[in-house]
Protein backbone atom coordinates (compact mmCIF):
# COMPACT_ATOMS: atom_id res chain seq x y z
CA UNK A 1 0.00 0.00 0.00
CA UNK A 2 1.39 3.05 -1.14
CA UNK A 3 -0.12 6.76 0.07
CA UNK A 4 0.26 10.07 -2.12
CA UNK A 5 0.81 12.69 0.66
CA UNK A 6 1.56 16.36 0.55
CA UNK A 7 2.44 19.00 3.03
CA UNK A 8 4.31 21.96 3.85
CA UNK A 9 7.89 21.57 5.20
CA UNK A 10 9.63 24.80 6.10
CA UNK A 11 6.83 27.33 4.05
CA UNK A 12 7.22 25.10 0.93
CA UNK A 13 4.56 22.70 -0.71
CA UNK A 14 6.15 18.58 -1.02
CA UNK A 15 4.84 15.85 -2.06
CA UNK A 16 5.34 12.29 -1.77
CA UNK A 17 4.57 8.82 -1.79
CA UNK A 18 4.67 6.84 0.99
CA UNK A 19 3.91 3.34 2.57
CA UNK A 20 1.81 3.87 5.97
CA UNK A 21 4.79 2.51 8.12
CA UNK A 22 7.06 5.44 6.61
CA UNK A 23 7.46 7.87 9.88
CA UNK A 24 7.83 11.33 9.39
CA UNK A 25 11.50 11.72 10.32
CA UNK A 26 12.16 9.35 7.34
CA UNK A 27 9.97 11.17 5.07
CA UNK A 28 12.04 14.42 5.69
CA UNK A 29 15.44 12.71 5.97
CA UNK A 30 15.39 10.26 3.24
CA UNK A 31 12.57 11.64 0.75
CA UNK A 32 13.31 15.14 1.31
CA UNK A 33 17.09 15.08 2.24
CA UNK A 34 16.55 17.27 4.97
CA UNK A 35 19.16 15.49 7.26
CA UNK A 36 19.15 18.25 10.01
CA UNK A 37 16.51 16.31 12.04
CA UNK A 38 18.40 13.68 13.45
CA UNK A 39 17.55 10.15 15.06
CA UNK A 40 19.32 9.10 18.25
CA UNK A 41 17.44 6.56 19.19
CA UNK A 42 15.31 3.54 18.31
CA UNK A 43 12.67 4.11 21.09
CA UNK A 44 11.14 7.28 21.03
CA UNK A 45 12.57 8.71 24.16
CA UNK A 46 16.21 10.89 23.21
CA UNK A 47 14.34 13.80 21.59
CA UNK A 48 17.18 14.89 18.38
CA UNK A 49 14.09 14.32 16.10
CA UNK A 50 12.15 17.13 17.34
CA UNK A 51 10.02 18.95 15.00
CA UNK A 52 7.06 21.42 14.68
CA UNK A 53 4.01 19.73 13.80
CA UNK A 54 1.39 22.57 13.22
CA UNK A 55 3.46 24.68 15.66
CA UNK A 56 3.93 22.30 18.29
CA UNK A 57 6.57 20.49 19.11
CA UNK A 58 6.53 16.34 18.41
CA UNK A 59 8.68 13.43 17.84
CA UNK A 60 8.93 12.97 14.29
CA UNK A 61 10.33 9.49 14.61
CA UNK A 62 6.60 8.66 16.64
CA UNK A 63 4.68 9.90 14.24
CA UNK A 64 3.91 8.36 11.19
CA UNK A 65 4.02 10.50 7.75
CA UNK A 66 0.58 9.75 7.01
CA UNK A 67 -0.88 11.40 10.26
CA UNK A 68 1.02 14.67 8.48
CA UNK A 69 -1.21 15.00 5.46
CA UNK A 70 -1.83 18.80 4.45
CA UNK A 71 -0.11 19.50 8.13
CA UNK A 72 2.75 22.18 7.82
CA UNK A 73 6.17 21.36 9.17
CA UNK A 74 9.41 23.20 10.55
CA UNK A 75 12.48 21.60 10.86
CA UNK A 76 16.18 22.82 12.15
CA UNK A 77 16.82 23.44 8.44
CA UNK A 78 13.44 25.92 8.51
CA UNK A 79 14.36 28.52 11.12
CA UNK A 80 16.97 30.07 9.82
CA UNK A 81 16.42 33.22 7.58
CA UNK A 82 19.02 32.88 4.90
CA UNK A 83 22.63 33.28 6.35
CA UNK A 84 21.32 34.56 10.22
CA UNK A 85 20.65 32.20 12.18
CA UNK A 86 17.23 32.02 14.59
CA UNK A 87 17.78 33.49 17.97
CA UNK A 88 17.47 30.13 19.58
CA UNK A 89 20.10 28.31 17.31
CA UNK A 90 22.78 31.97 17.86
CA UNK A 91 22.24 31.35 21.31
CA UNK A 92 23.19 28.02 21.33
CA UNK A 93 26.00 28.76 19.60
CA UNK A 94 26.85 32.25 21.87
CA UNK A 95 26.51 29.74 24.93
CA UNK A 96 28.24 26.98 23.92
CA UNK A 97 25.36 24.96 24.38
CA UNK A 98 26.27 22.33 22.63
CA UNK A 99 29.37 19.91 22.34
CA UNK A 100 29.23 17.28 19.64
CA UNK A 101 25.84 18.41 18.08
CA UNK A 102 23.69 15.38 17.86
CA UNK A 103 20.89 16.13 20.27
CA UNK A 104 21.08 20.28 18.92
CA UNK A 105 18.48 20.25 16.80
CA UNK A 106 15.62 18.95 18.85
CA UNK A 107 16.93 20.94 21.34
CA UNK A 108 16.72 23.99 19.73
CA UNK A 109 13.04 23.04 18.21
CA UNK A 110 11.66 22.28 21.90
CA UNK A 111 13.02 25.11 22.93
CA UNK A 112 11.47 27.24 20.26
CA UNK A 113 8.07 25.30 21.38
CA UNK A 114 8.69 26.03 25.27
CA UNK A 115 9.19 29.90 24.34
CA UNK A 116 6.10 29.76 22.59
CA UNK A 117 3.78 28.69 25.43
CA UNK A 118 6.63 30.42 28.37
CA UNK A 119 8.00 33.35 26.94
CA UNK A 120 10.34 34.26 30.13
CA UNK A 121 11.00 30.82 31.09
CA UNK A 122 12.83 30.11 34.43
CA UNK A 123 16.19 27.57 34.64
CA UNK A 124 13.15 24.76 36.40
CA UNK A 125 11.09 25.66 33.46
CA UNK A 126 13.65 25.06 31.22
CA UNK A 127 14.68 21.56 32.40
CA UNK A 128 10.96 20.57 32.49
CA UNK A 129 10.15 21.64 29.02
CA UNK A 130 13.55 19.97 27.70
CA UNK A 131 12.45 16.65 29.72
CA UNK A 132 11.92 14.72 26.29
CA UNK A 133 15.24 15.63 24.52
CA UNK A 134 18.53 13.82 25.87
CA UNK A 135 22.08 15.03 25.64
CA UNK A 136 24.82 12.73 26.44
CA UNK A 137 28.09 15.60 26.42
CA UNK A 138 26.69 18.96 27.92
CA UNK A 139 25.59 17.93 31.78
CA UNK A 140 22.76 20.84 30.33
CA UNK A 141 23.58 23.62 32.48
CA UNK A 142 25.10 25.47 29.11
CA UNK A 143 21.97 24.20 27.11
CA UNK A 144 20.00 26.01 29.53
CA UNK A 145 21.21 29.61 29.54
CA UNK A 146 21.66 29.46 25.79
CA UNK A 147 17.89 28.68 25.97
CA UNK A 148 17.00 31.35 28.74
CA UNK A 149 19.24 33.66 26.19
CA UNK A 150 17.33 32.70 23.20
CA UNK A 151 14.23 33.57 24.86
CA UNK A 152 15.08 36.95 25.34
CA UNK A 153 16.88 37.21 22.08
CA UNK A 154 13.33 36.15 20.28
CA UNK A 155 10.80 38.78 22.43
CA UNK A 156 13.90 41.52 20.98
CA UNK A 157 13.78 40.00 17.51
CA UNK A 158 10.15 39.53 17.41
CA UNK A 159 11.00 35.77 16.23
CA UNK A 160 9.18 33.19 17.09
CA UNK B 1 7.62 -1.58 11.36
CA UNK B 2 6.19 -3.79 9.47
CA UNK B 3 3.54 -3.20 6.83
CA UNK B 4 0.31 -2.72 7.80
CA UNK B 5 -2.97 -0.76 5.66
CA UNK B 6 -3.88 2.20 6.75
CA UNK B 7 -7.30 4.23 7.03
CA UNK B 8 -8.30 8.06 8.07
CA UNK B 9 -12.08 8.16 8.58
CA UNK B 10 -13.96 10.89 9.60
CA UNK B 11 -16.73 9.52 11.38
CA UNK B 12 -16.62 7.38 14.21
CA UNK B 13 -19.46 4.85 12.24
CA UNK B 14 -16.75 4.81 9.69
CA UNK B 15 -14.23 4.29 12.05
CA UNK B 16 -15.85 1.58 13.86
CA UNK B 17 -17.12 -0.11 10.64
CA UNK B 18 -13.13 -0.44 9.61
CA UNK B 19 -12.37 -2.72 12.37
CA UNK B 20 -13.36 -6.07 10.92
CA UNK B 21 -11.09 -8.14 13.02
CA UNK B 22 -9.00 -8.30 15.72
CA UNK B 23 -5.49 -7.23 13.55
CA UNK B 24 -6.62 -4.35 12.77
CA UNK B 25 -6.33 -1.67 15.27
CA UNK B 26 -7.10 2.04 16.03
CA UNK B 27 -4.51 4.68 16.27
CA UNK B 28 -5.09 7.66 18.08
CA UNK B 29 -1.91 10.17 18.90
CA UNK B 30 0.39 6.92 18.69
CA UNK B 31 3.28 8.10 21.40
CA UNK B 32 2.73 4.17 23.18
CA UNK B 33 1.62 2.56 19.76
CA UNK B 34 4.03 3.69 17.14
CA UNK B 35 6.90 2.88 19.57
CA UNK B 36 5.29 -0.79 20.02
CA UNK B 37 5.18 -1.10 15.92
CA UNK B 38 8.88 0.06 15.91
CA UNK B 39 10.11 -2.27 18.04
CA UNK B 40 7.93 -5.37 16.36
CA UNK B 41 5.76 -5.51 19.31
CA UNK B 42 3.13 -5.39 17.61
CA UNK B 43 2.04 -6.43 13.96
CA UNK B 44 -1.18 -5.22 12.95
CA UNK B 45 -2.62 -5.79 9.56
CA UNK B 46 -4.03 -2.52 9.34
CA UNK B 47 -4.63 0.87 11.57
CA UNK B 48 -7.96 3.20 12.06
CA UNK B 49 -5.94 7.12 12.47
CA UNK B 50 -8.77 8.55 14.42
CA UNK B 51 -6.85 11.55 13.91
CA UNK B 52 -9.14 13.20 11.43
CA UNK B 53 -12.18 12.30 13.36
CA UNK B 54 -13.49 16.10 14.85
CA UNK B 55 -16.28 14.34 16.53
CA UNK B 56 -13.48 13.15 19.03
CA UNK B 57 -11.83 16.35 20.66
CA UNK B 58 -13.32 18.98 22.76
CA UNK B 59 -13.50 19.68 25.99
CA UNK B 60 -16.66 21.25 27.45
CA UNK B 61 -18.57 21.33 30.87
CA UNK B 62 -22.17 19.94 31.37
CA UNK B 63 -23.40 21.17 34.70
CA UNK B 64 -21.33 18.95 37.07
CA UNK B 65 -19.00 17.39 35.01
CA UNK B 66 -16.14 18.13 32.65
CA UNK B 67 -16.45 15.97 29.28
CA UNK B 68 -13.27 15.47 27.32
CA UNK B 69 -13.34 13.55 23.87
CA UNK B 70 -11.00 10.74 23.20
CA UNK B 71 -8.61 12.49 21.12
CA UNK B 72 -8.07 15.59 22.76
CA UNK B 73 -4.10 15.46 23.30
CA UNK B 74 -2.95 15.64 26.58
CA UNK B 75 -1.10 19.57 26.21
CA UNK B 76 -4.92 20.28 25.18
CA UNK B 77 -6.27 19.32 28.60
CA UNK B 78 -3.15 21.13 30.37
CA UNK B 79 -3.98 24.08 29.03
CA UNK B 80 -7.72 23.98 29.42
CA UNK B 81 -9.89 26.93 31.14
CA UNK B 82 -12.38 24.57 31.47
CA UNK B 83 -10.60 22.15 32.79
CA UNK B 84 -8.13 24.27 35.24
CA UNK B 85 -11.42 26.12 36.38
CA UNK B 86 -13.63 22.54 37.36
CA UNK B 87 -10.60 19.83 38.28
CA UNK B 88 -7.35 21.24 37.76
CA UNK B 89 -5.73 18.36 39.50
CA UNK B 90 -6.76 17.24 36.35
CA UNK B 91 -5.12 19.86 34.61
CA UNK B 92 -2.60 19.29 36.75
CA UNK B 93 -2.22 15.18 35.82
CA UNK B 94 -2.58 15.88 32.23
CA UNK B 95 0.81 18.37 32.53
CA UNK B 96 2.63 15.62 34.30
CA UNK B 97 2.29 12.93 31.32
CA UNK B 98 5.50 11.85 29.35
CA UNK B 99 7.30 15.11 28.04
CA UNK B 100 5.98 18.34 26.11
CA UNK B 101 5.83 16.16 22.76
CA UNK B 102 4.63 13.49 24.17
CA UNK B 103 1.65 15.42 25.74
CA UNK B 104 1.42 17.35 22.08
CA UNK B 105 0.40 14.17 20.66
CA UNK B 106 -0.97 11.78 23.37
CA UNK B 107 -4.45 11.50 23.71
CA UNK B 108 -7.05 10.69 26.88
CA UNK B 109 -8.66 8.16 24.84
CA UNK B 110 -5.46 6.60 23.68
CA UNK B 111 -4.18 6.09 27.14
CA UNK B 112 -7.27 4.83 28.48
CA UNK B 113 -8.27 2.22 26.40
CA UNK B 114 -3.93 1.50 26.32
CA UNK B 115 -4.83 0.67 30.12
CA UNK B 116 -0.07 1.06 31.04
CA UNK B 117 -0.19 0.33 34.56
CA UNK B 118 1.75 3.09 35.06
CA UNK B 119 -0.35 5.73 32.84
CA UNK B 120 -1.23 8.88 34.66
CA UNK B 121 -5.15 9.06 33.46
CA UNK B 122 -5.95 5.77 34.91
CA UNK B 123 -5.78 7.52 38.68
CA UNK B 124 -8.20 10.49 37.52
CA UNK B 125 -10.41 7.99 36.01
CA UNK B 126 -11.10 5.98 39.35
CA UNK B 127 -10.09 8.75 42.14
CA UNK B 128 -13.02 11.12 40.67
CA UNK B 129 -15.54 8.27 39.47
CA UNK B 130 -15.10 8.74 36.01
CA UNK B 131 -17.75 7.18 33.15
CA UNK B 132 -15.95 5.95 30.18
CA UNK B 133 -18.51 6.91 26.93
CA UNK B 134 -18.01 4.35 24.17
CA UNK B 135 -19.82 4.26 20.63
CA UNK B 136 -21.72 1.20 22.31
CA UNK B 137 -22.30 2.22 25.73
CA UNK B 138 -21.49 3.74 29.25
CA UNK B 139 -18.66 2.60 31.49
CA UNK B 140 -18.63 3.08 34.94
CA UNK B 141 -14.77 3.86 35.94
CA UNK B 142 -15.18 1.30 38.45
CA UNK B 143 -15.64 -1.26 36.33
CA UNK B 144 -13.60 -0.30 33.58
CA UNK B 145 -9.92 -1.18 34.22
CA UNK B 146 -9.87 -4.72 34.74
CA UNK B 147 -5.98 -6.26 34.29
CA UNK B 148 -2.57 -5.58 33.05
CA UNK B 149 -3.51 -3.34 29.62
CA UNK B 150 -6.77 -5.23 30.03
CA UNK B 151 -10.11 -3.12 29.95
CA UNK B 152 -13.77 -3.61 29.74
CA UNK B 153 -13.02 -2.57 25.68
CA UNK B 154 -15.20 -5.21 23.73
CA UNK B 155 -12.97 -5.95 20.20
CA UNK B 156 -13.75 -3.05 18.08
CA UNK B 157 -15.52 -0.91 20.75
CA UNK B 158 -14.34 3.04 20.41
CA UNK B 159 -13.66 5.42 23.39
CA UNK B 160 -15.90 8.73 22.30
CA UNK B 161 -15.23 10.55 25.47
CA UNK B 162 -14.99 10.58 29.61
CA UNK B 163 -16.86 12.23 31.46
CA UNK B 164 -15.21 13.37 34.83
CA UNK B 165 -17.43 14.42 37.76
CA UNK B 166 -15.93 17.68 39.39
CA UNK B 167 -15.27 17.37 43.23
CA UNK B 168 -15.41 19.70 45.86
CA UNK B 169 -11.57 19.36 45.92
CA UNK B 170 -8.82 17.45 44.23
CA UNK B 171 -4.97 16.26 43.96
CA UNK B 172 -2.87 14.38 42.22
CA UNK B 173 0.48 13.51 43.53
CA UNK B 174 3.04 11.10 41.56
CA UNK B 175 6.54 9.34 41.69
CA UNK B 176 7.80 9.61 38.27
CA UNK B 177 10.31 7.31 37.06
CA UNK B 178 13.04 9.96 36.72
CA UNK B 179 13.58 8.57 32.67
CA UNK B 180 10.43 8.27 31.10
CA UNK B 181 8.54 10.11 33.54
CA UNK B 182 5.73 7.01 34.22
CA UNK B 183 3.93 6.73 37.55
CA UNK B 184 6.21 4.01 39.85
CA UNK B 185 2.90 5.22 41.84
CA UNK B 186 0.47 7.99 41.47
CA UNK B 187 -2.13 8.36 43.70
CA UNK B 188 -5.48 10.92 42.98
CA UNK B 189 -7.22 11.77 45.84
CA UNK B 190 -10.84 13.25 45.50
CA UNK B 191 -13.14 14.90 48.19
CA UNK B 192 -17.04 14.73 45.99
CA UNK B 193 -19.34 17.34 46.90
CA UNK B 194 -21.43 15.77 49.78
CA UNK B 195 -18.17 14.66 51.40
CA UNK B 196 -17.39 11.32 50.27
CA UNK B 197 -13.53 10.42 49.71
CA UNK B 198 -12.01 8.50 46.40
CA UNK B 199 -8.50 7.44 45.90
CA UNK B 200 -7.66 6.17 42.82
CA UNK B 201 -4.28 4.84 42.35
CA UNK B 202 -2.03 3.89 39.10
CA UNK B 203 1.30 2.47 39.35
CA UNK B 204 1.51 0.51 42.24
CA UNK B 205 -0.94 -2.26 40.60
CA UNK B 206 -1.41 -4.41 37.57
CA UNK B 207 -3.95 -1.82 36.92
CA UNK B 208 -5.56 1.26 38.32
CA UNK B 209 -7.64 0.54 41.50
CA UNK B 210 -9.39 2.67 44.45
CA UNK B 211 -7.58 2.29 47.58
CA UNK B 212 -10.39 2.18 49.85
CA UNK B 213 -8.28 1.85 53.16
CA UNK B 214 -7.31 5.10 52.33
CA UNK B 215 -10.88 6.60 51.27
CA UNK B 216 -11.99 5.23 54.90
CA UNK B 217 -9.39 6.81 57.15
CA UNK B 218 -9.88 10.45 54.69
CA UNK B 219 -13.68 10.35 54.95
CA UNK B 220 -13.13 10.09 58.80
CA UNK B 221 -10.38 12.67 59.11
CA UNK B 222 -9.34 14.66 55.60
CA UNK B 223 -5.46 15.13 56.80
CA UNK B 224 -2.19 14.26 55.56
CA UNK B 225 -1.31 12.38 58.58
CA UNK B 226 -4.37 9.88 58.29
CA UNK B 227 -3.32 9.36 55.22
CA UNK B 228 0.03 8.52 56.13
CA UNK B 229 -1.04 6.49 58.74
CA UNK B 230 -2.37 3.75 56.62
CA UNK B 231 -0.87 0.97 56.02
CA UNK B 232 -1.13 -1.03 52.50
CA UNK B 233 -0.77 -4.58 51.50
CA UNK B 234 2.34 -4.96 49.15
CA UNK B 235 0.15 -8.60 47.84
CA UNK B 236 -0.15 -8.15 44.46
CA UNK B 237 1.98 -5.02 43.95
CA UNK B 238 3.89 -4.37 40.84
CA UNK B 239 7.64 -5.84 41.46
CA UNK B 240 10.40 -4.39 38.56
CA UNK B 241 13.29 -3.29 38.74
CA UNK B 242 12.41 0.46 39.84
CA UNK B 243 10.70 -0.24 42.96
CA UNK B 244 9.30 -3.71 44.88
CA UNK B 245 5.68 -3.82 45.78
CA UNK B 246 6.98 -3.10 49.42
CA UNK B 247 8.45 0.08 48.16
CA UNK B 248 5.36 0.62 46.31
CA UNK B 249 2.92 -0.21 49.06
CA UNK B 250 4.53 2.72 51.18
CA UNK B 251 4.78 5.30 48.36
CA UNK B 252 0.92 4.83 48.39
CA UNK B 253 0.45 6.06 51.31
CA UNK B 254 2.77 8.90 51.12
CA UNK B 255 1.46 10.42 48.30
CA UNK B 256 -2.07 10.31 49.30
CA UNK B 257 -1.00 12.45 52.20
CA UNK B 258 0.85 14.68 49.32
CA UNK B 259 -2.30 15.08 47.52
CA UNK B 260 -4.49 15.55 50.62
CA UNK B 261 -1.76 18.46 51.50
CA UNK B 262 -1.91 20.05 48.17
CA UNK B 263 -6.07 19.86 48.35
CA UNK B 264 -5.43 22.29 51.83
CA UNK B 265 -6.27 19.06 53.63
Amino acid sequence: MSIALSMTVNGQHVTGTVEPRTLLVEFLRETLRLTGTHVGCDTSQCGACVVLLDGCSVKSCATLAVQCQGASVTTIEGLANGATLHPMQQAFNDHHGLQCGFCTPGMVMSAVDLVRHTPDPSDADIRKGLEGNLCRCTGYQNIVRAVQAGARAMHTSGGG
Amino acid sequence: MYAFEYHRPSSIDEAVALITSDDIQFLSGGQTLIPTLKQRLAMPDALVDLGGIEALRGIRREGDHVIIGAGTRHAEVAASDTVAGAIPALAHLASQIGDAQVRNRGTIGGSVANADPSADYPAAVIGLGATVRTNRREIAGDDYFQDLFTTALEPGELITEIAFPIPEVAAYAKFAQAASGYAIAGVMVARMPGGAVRVGVTGAAPYALRATALEVALAADFSPAAAKAVTISADGLNSDLHATPAYRAALVSVLAARAVAACGG
